[in-house]
Parts: C-alpha cells; structure tokens; sequence
C-alpha cells in the first residue's frame, strides 16, 4: 500500500535546534528520502510562500496563504510504499519533527483501480 | 447449551477466517453462514466431534461460493485469487489459534477507543451488537456504526492482521489491557455482565500470551475485585471495604486471582496492573497490612505519577494509622475538582478531631456529587461528624 506522510510542524523548528542537532535532523532527513520504500519526498517551502486558488462561478480568485493561524504548518511530505500501517507507523516515527514537537499524520493514498 | 459452544468458538472462527481471507467484513459473513448452519443442523444431526473445526471448514466453504459468485455476477471486477477449496475435515491441531492476531487488530491504537472496545467484545468475546450497545447504554443503530467505522478503518489504512514487532509490542500489550481493563470498569458501575466479559478476555489473553506478567496481573486484579462484587452494594448504595458483609465475598475466586498473581510474580512482573492487583488481595485479607497497601501504592505513583492514586497513598497512610501525615499529603495535592479528594480531606479531619473543617470538607464533596448513591453516602457522613 502507498501512504503519504504528511508533516507538520512549528516553523523553523530545525533552524532552531543547536548546529550538531539540526545536522543531525537533517542527516535523518536524507536517509528517510533514500529508503527505497520511500517513493517521492519533498520539504516545502515557509507558509509564506503558499498562495490559495478558489474557482467560484468562473473567477479564479487568488490570495495570500494560509487560511487558519495554527502553529503547526503542512511543511512537508514523503510518499512511502509499505506493507501495512504498522510499517507505515515505523517509518513516521523516524522522521525528526515528529520527536521535536510536530506530528505526522499517516494516511493512505487510494489507489485508482479501487476508485 | 449450543449458545456457550457458538460463544466460546466464534473468536476462534472468526480470528482463523480473517487470517484466510484478510478481510474483516468477509470473515464475519462466512462466519455468521456457518453458525446460521450449525443452528440448523446441530439439534438434528448432533453437535460434531470437534465444533470449531466444523465451523471453519464451513466457513470457509461459505466465503470460496461467496467469492465465486460474486465473481460470475461481476467478470470485469479485478478479484484476488480464489484460494483452493478446503474439503478435507480440519482438526483443531491444524487450524491455528489466530486469536492474538485478532486481538491486536481490535486495539490498534490507530482505532478510536470506543471502536477498539466495541470491536474486542463482537470479535472476540462473541457478543451481539445489540447486547453490545446495551451495555454502554446506545442504540443498536450507534454500536453497529461504530463497528463498521473501525472495520472501515482497518481495511482502508491496511491495519495489520499480525502480532505486531517486538520493538511495537510493548506498548501495543499496553493497549490491549487497557481495553480490556475499560470493559471491566464498565461493568464495575452496576453492569455485572461486562465485568464477567472482561474477565473472559483477560484469560484469554493469558492463555496466548502466557509470559506476559501484566496480562496475568490484570486477570488477578479483575478477578479479586469481581469476587467482592455482591459485597460491593446494598441496594444502589456503594459499601465501603470496612463494611462490606464478606460472606458475600467469592473466596474462591479471591483464591484463583491470587494463584494467577503468584504466576504474575514469578514472571518477574512489577507493572501497574500487578502492583494494583497486589494491593486487591492485600485488601481481601481479613486483617489488612496497610503499611504494605501505602508502600504497593507508592510504588504505583511512581509508575504512573497520578495524584488520584497519591490521594489512595494517603488513606491507606492513614489507615496504617497516621491520619496526620496522609493529611499533609492529601493537602499537597492538586485535585480540587475530585469529590474523592474532598471526601478524603473530610474524613482525615474528622478523625483528626477537626470537626468543624471535616464538615466544610464534606459539604464541597456534596456540591460535587452527581449520582444519588454518592450524595447519600456524603449526606450520611456529614451527619455523623
């Protein structure tokens, strides 16, 4: 089964971590992205970068990111290939925002066929 | 008599269906086909030399037809393989006990908790869905939505069939017992029924897990704390330990938990379930170590840091005889929305002769009071100081 992993975390939470500790996050980072399991993964840029599109009766309407003012942002993501949730679950939990204040949310990715 | 046999084998059944088809919903249709033909045959033809073996090879059969023919009504839908059929009669030595593997499905904590409860007690204590949902006091309609919310769940996020790692087992043990010690608390308010389903779990996560020492020590402390059950009541009014008339008491299974905590002590057991279940039988003897009840007690707060359980450290200090002292405890507490910790409060003072604080005490317990049983109780002791 493929599952996205969705992280969210505080902004800056590495910039902020002591240099031997964020080498550390971002070595962890990297082994995760070469996880043969791991199928796509990508850092996204600061929530201040995120631009909103709405389609209402024809218009495009564009504005300025993000909608609510909570304190954990979508900041990235990994697309991982796993036998089940269990193996999905380990895989989370070796992503370093997760022991440092954030969460990441586990959820499937629906598979076409089953559509 | 073929409702205990349905009862004690449909875990079995089911757990061994799951395992052969990997789907839950499945599992369960084939299962409830092969009881619905059990029901039929049983009275007439006589119950089978081994009934859960007949059940899974009928099982079985039923969910191989269903799958066929769902096959030939619906060509163009990709299907898995259909696995062989099974004709031959199994035995019990070759249909595996899957119901570990169950159980862990059940209490995945990616499930919500009242999902993993209601889902442990239909899969694997065999309960009805309308029993379930009487028991926790909702309407079938609820209880059967909230099944088929977790059964969704496990298949859509591909919740494992599987015992899980070692490195996950910890904690995934933990979240078996919790569900299993949640039913029992249930039960504990009146609903006896539950209390006795709980027990029946917890046995049978003993039997399959037989070295792990907090499982025994949860089926002790449930065991010892049901046999005090009758004892427990009058009417609807809670009876304190003190008055509790003990030839209410079942001594025999007081007996039992005790062998199963001696087995959970000699596993090397030093958890919170064994620690509680400890304190149980220490509080079933007829004169109780209440110094030993302080020290098993402080040893809990080290473990789970709860000051309910500090507010429990300081009545059995008391009851050791040091009022004072399990006074200055209770007053380090945080606990000022607790009735217990104000009724606590209340009584060390009265014994401490502070008659006229034991009364304030007493009052604020009232005002926290929701039932009738406890506003009684609390009335009654603010009388008697």
């Amino acid at each position: 089964m493929q599952y996205a992993l969705l992280i969210y975390a505080e902004p800056g939470y590495q910039e902020a971590l002591p240099q031997a500790e964020r080498e550390a996050a971002y070595a962890e980072y990297f082994a995760l992205a070469d996880d043969p399991r791991c199928v796509e993964s990508a850092r996204l840029q600061p929530v201040e970068t995120a631009t909103n599109v709405r389609v209402a009766g024809g218009r495009t309407l564009v504005t300025d990111g993000p909608f609510a003012d909570t304190k954990e942002v979508l900041g990235g993501f990994c697309l991982i290939e796993a036998a089940n949730l269990d193996e999905a679950i380990e895989l989370a939990a070796r992503i370093p925002a997760a022991r440092l204040g954030g969460v990441v949310e586990v959820r499937p990715v629906l598979r076409r066929d089953r559509a | 008599m073929l409702e205990e046999v349905f009862r004690d084998e449909w875990g079995r059944v089911l757990a061994s269906l799951i395992g052969f088809l990997g789907d839950f919903d499945k599992a369960e249709e084939a299962v409830q086909d092969a009881f619905a033909t059990a029901a039929e045959r049983w009275p007439v033809a006589g119950v089978p030399a081994n009934p859960g073996a007949w059940l899974v090879t009928t099982a079985r059969n039923r969910a191989i037809d269903r799958i066929r023919r769902e096959r030939t009504l619906a060509e163009k839908i990709h299907l898995l393989p259909v696995p062989e059929n099974v004709m031959d009669e199994l035995d019990d030595t070759v249909i595996k006990d899957e119901r570990l593997e169950l159980i862990f499905t059940c209490c995945h904590p990616a499930l919500p908790l009242e999902g993993q409860v209601a889902l442990t007690l239909r899969a694997l204590g065999g309960l009805e869905t309308a029993d379930i949902a009487r028991a926790f006091l909702v309407s079938e309609e609820t209880m059967k939505r909230r099944l088929t919310r977790a059964k969704s769940k496990i298949k859509a996020t591909g919740i494992p069939f599987a015992v899980p790692g070692a490195h996950l087992l910890p904690d995934r043990v933990d979240a078996v017992l919790a569900v299993i010690y949640l039913i029992y608390n249930e039960g504990y308010s009146g609903r006896l029924d539950l209390g006795g389903e709980a027990i029946r779990l917890g046995r049978l996560l003993v039997a399959l897990m037989p070295d792990e020492p907090e499982a025994h020590g949860l089926l002790a402390l449930m065991m010892i704390h049901h046999a005090r059950r009758q004892a427990r009541f009058s009417g609807e009014d809670l009876v304190l330990l003190d008055d509790q008339d003990r030839s209410l008491w079942d001594l025999r299974q007081i007996a039992a938990g005790r062998a199963v905590l001696d087995r959970a002590m000699e596993l090397g057991g030093r958890g919170a379930y064994v620690a509680q279940a400890a304190i149980a039988s220490l509080q079933a003897r007829e004169r109780i170590d209440w110094p030993q009840v302080a020290e098993l007690y402080r040893r809990l707060v080290e473990l789970t840091g709860s000051p309910v359980i500090e507010l429990n450290r300081a009545v059995a200090l008391a009851q050791a005889g040091d009022p004072a002292a399990a006074l200055r405890t209770v007053d380090g507490l945080d606990l000022d929305g607790y009735l217990y910790f104000h009724s606590t409060r209340g009584e060390l003072l009265r014994r401490l002769g502070r008659d006229e604080e034991a009364r304030a005490a007493y009052r604020r317990a009232l005002d926290l009071a929701t039932s009738a049983p406890e506003r009684r109780f609390l009335t009654r002791r603010l009388e008697q100081v």
